[in-house]
């Protein structure tokens, strides 16, 4: 183990180092901890200048009340819902598909369809920006859900791809064979013997995707505008012209709007992880 | 899929798909993501080439203008300003690698409660770029921020990061680094985790330690790691655009803006629906990018063959 497990050190510096630890810490999360201390503060605080001292009184439950009652966030986070919960269903399904078929099956122009989904995944958005929001409009689903659902699907699938196949790969291919000489058809080969399988990866990248598309912002205002369709990122940018200088409400919204991320990651820590480590070791 | 409505109970003579099943099936299983891959992704990088050669302003009937749009850039003052944020993100970015490498160093002991600490430094990855940006914002605030507050405690006068034209880009830079640094930090602990404990343990009767035994011994263990970092920061660096908007929307004086930003800018603001210019711009980023993908792919492809 590397560096030299800290109980082989001396006593004093044990203790140097599990002191360090909460220290670091709360200097990592610094710009974390002042917006969740600005959130609890009352907005009479702000005018007379008490930005850093004690809060005035605590008024947690007022200003989420007023986050969640009184203004468009909770439609903004329904809408965000609406939109991650379909392409996650939709990248998922789409890309276990194709990764069984680049993992599986060792025919001609495998590596290069693979590497398209791997190129295509690292392109910028800019060069897609102007054609998919013309196709967007064509198809009548500018400031949809579905409009921005079926694109993210498709962008999706290209990272979603490349994480399939290089877990199939790494599946016991004798498993597969066997299945053959048994004469089972192919497509129950993946649907019987490979899917069952993959439960891991698929729980991997459907908190992973989640997370992405949660989190994105370019497309929802590439795509959408108003609160009937925008995202809650695309809406924290309206509540906080809503509510100019109100820090202690603009402090509230950001914290309710990055939460399902967060409670996501903490609950799913485990997949979430290995999601993104993978590829990480040999 | 098709594939699906077929009998599975084999007909006395076997039909064409039969015979043709393990040439058949992946192309059945690709097509839906090729489908979705080529209307949304592929075909639009090739249509924004061409877009680039127009005079467009997204409604109206296009101009075709050659490589005008492209000779317009070259004399643009905006654009040279992104093109050099663009590579101060590129430099700068690259900095999530060793600080990543040195929290996760300091993390990698196993005292209690230690996987707390992991999870708590991980944390800023999860959050939305947008929520990073308006935290950052905050935090500089001149006034009311913490920073400047802190700098106070010191002597120190206030100091505007975002509304100073040279130190603007930075501070957005170093917001950028948070989340980054932390998701390079997680990619060096699960590789710390997979490093041979053997040669580790060889090394120290041989009588390295320190520097040397993290340069000669385990950083080179940690390749795949450090690759993976190298792509993902990258990518991140060129890809940057929600922290710009949200944090100082391209100004004080444009002095922020990068590629990407300057082409929303152009192509989609309330400065106009230039969106041949904007393509042009795009077009510009994409062969930047183009140098790195073709050397990961490189890379992966040389791993493909070495590996099989």
């Amino acid at each position: 183990m590397f560096p030299r497990p800290i109980q082989q050190a001396s006593a004093p510096a044990q203790t140097a180092y599990k002191t360090m630890l909460p220290i670091a810490l709360i200097l990592w999360l610094l710009p974390l901890i002042a917006v969740a201390v600005f959130s609890i503060k009352p907005a009479s605080d702000f005018t007379q200048g008490n930005y850093w001292g004690m809060p005035g009184s605590f008024e947690f439950v007022n200003n989420y009340g007023q986050v969640f009652f009184n203004s468009d966030m909770p439609r903004y986070m329904l809408n965000s819902v609406l939109i991650t919960v379909p392409t996650v269903i939709g990248a998922v399904a789409l890309s276990a598909m194709a990764g069984f078929a680049l993992g599986v099956y060792n025919f001609r122009s495998n590596i290069w369809v693979f590497f398209m989904f791997v190129a295509g995944n690292f392109v910028p958005f800019q060069i897609l920006m102007v054609p998919v929001r013309d196709l967007t409009l064509d198809l009548g689903l500018y400031n949809t859900k579905t409009g921005l659902v079926l694109f993210h699907i498709a962008f999706q699938t290209g990272f979603c791809t490349l994480f399939m196949r290089n877990f199939i790969r790494a599946l016991p291919f004798p498993l597969i064979e066997a299945a053959r000489v048994e004469g089972v058809a192919e497509w129950r080969i993946f649907w019987f013997v490979v899917l069952p399988l993959m439960k891991p990866a698929l729980a991997a990248l459907a908190v992973l995707i989640f997370t992405f598309i949660w989190n994105d912002y370019f497309w929802a205002i590439v795509l959408t505008q108003g609160p009937d369709a925008q995202p809650v990122t695309a809406g924290i940018t309206s509540f906080n012209a809503q509510y100019r200088a109100a820090y202690h409400l603009m402090s509230a919204g950001s914290i309710v709007a990055a939460l399902p991320p967060v409670l996501m990651f903490f609950l799913m820590q485990k997949h979430f992880i290995a999601g993104l480590t993978l590829g990480a070791v040999k | 899929m098709t594939t699906v409505a077929l009998p599975d109970t084999d007909p006395p003579k076997r039909g064409w798909y039969k015979r043709n099943e393990i040439a058949v099936t992946p192309w059945l299983f690709l097509a839906p993501a090729i489908l979705f891959f080529a209307v949304y992704v592929i075909i639009p990088i090739f249509q924004s080439f061409s877009i680039s050669l127009y005079d467009w302003d997204g409604l109206g009937q296009a101009e075709y203008i050659g490589l005008g749009n492209y000779a317009e850039l070259m004399n643009d003052r905006a654009f040279e300003v992104s093109l050099w944020n663009n590579l101060k993100w590129l430099v700068c970015y690259l900095l999530a690698i060793p600080a990543g490498l040195f929290i996760a160093l300091f993390l990698n002991q196993t005292v209690a409660g230690i996987r707390i600490y992991k999870s708590l430094f991980f944390f800023p990855f999860v959050l939305s770029q947008v929520v990073v940006g308006l935290v950052f914002a905050w935090f500089y605030l001149p006034n009311e921020g913490l920073l400047s507050n802190m700098l106070a405690m010191i002597g120190l006068g206030p100091v505007n990061v975002l509304g100073d034209p040279k130190l603007a880009t930075y501070g957005i830079i170093l917001a950028g680094l948070w989340p980054q640094t932390a998701y390079c930090m997680i990619l060096y602990l699960t590789g710390l985790n997979a490093v041979d404990p053997e040669q580790v343990e060889a090394a120290r009767l041989d009588g390295a330690k320190g520097w040397k035994m993290l340069w000669y011994v385990i950083i080179p263990q940690l390749k795949p790691a450090t690759f993976i970092a190298f792509v993902v920061t990258i990518i991140g660096a060129l890809r940057s655009f929600d922290l710009i908007s949200i944090m100082t929307n391209g100004g004080p004086f444009g002095q922020t803006r990068v590629l990407s930003f300057y082409m929303f800018e152009k192509a989609l603001s309330e400065y106009g629906f230039r969106m041949g210019y904007g393509a042009a711009i795009a077009v510009v980023l994409f062969l930047i990018m183009l140098v790195f993908i073709a050397y990961f792919l490189w890379s992966m492809y040389r791993e493909e063959k070495g590996g099989h």
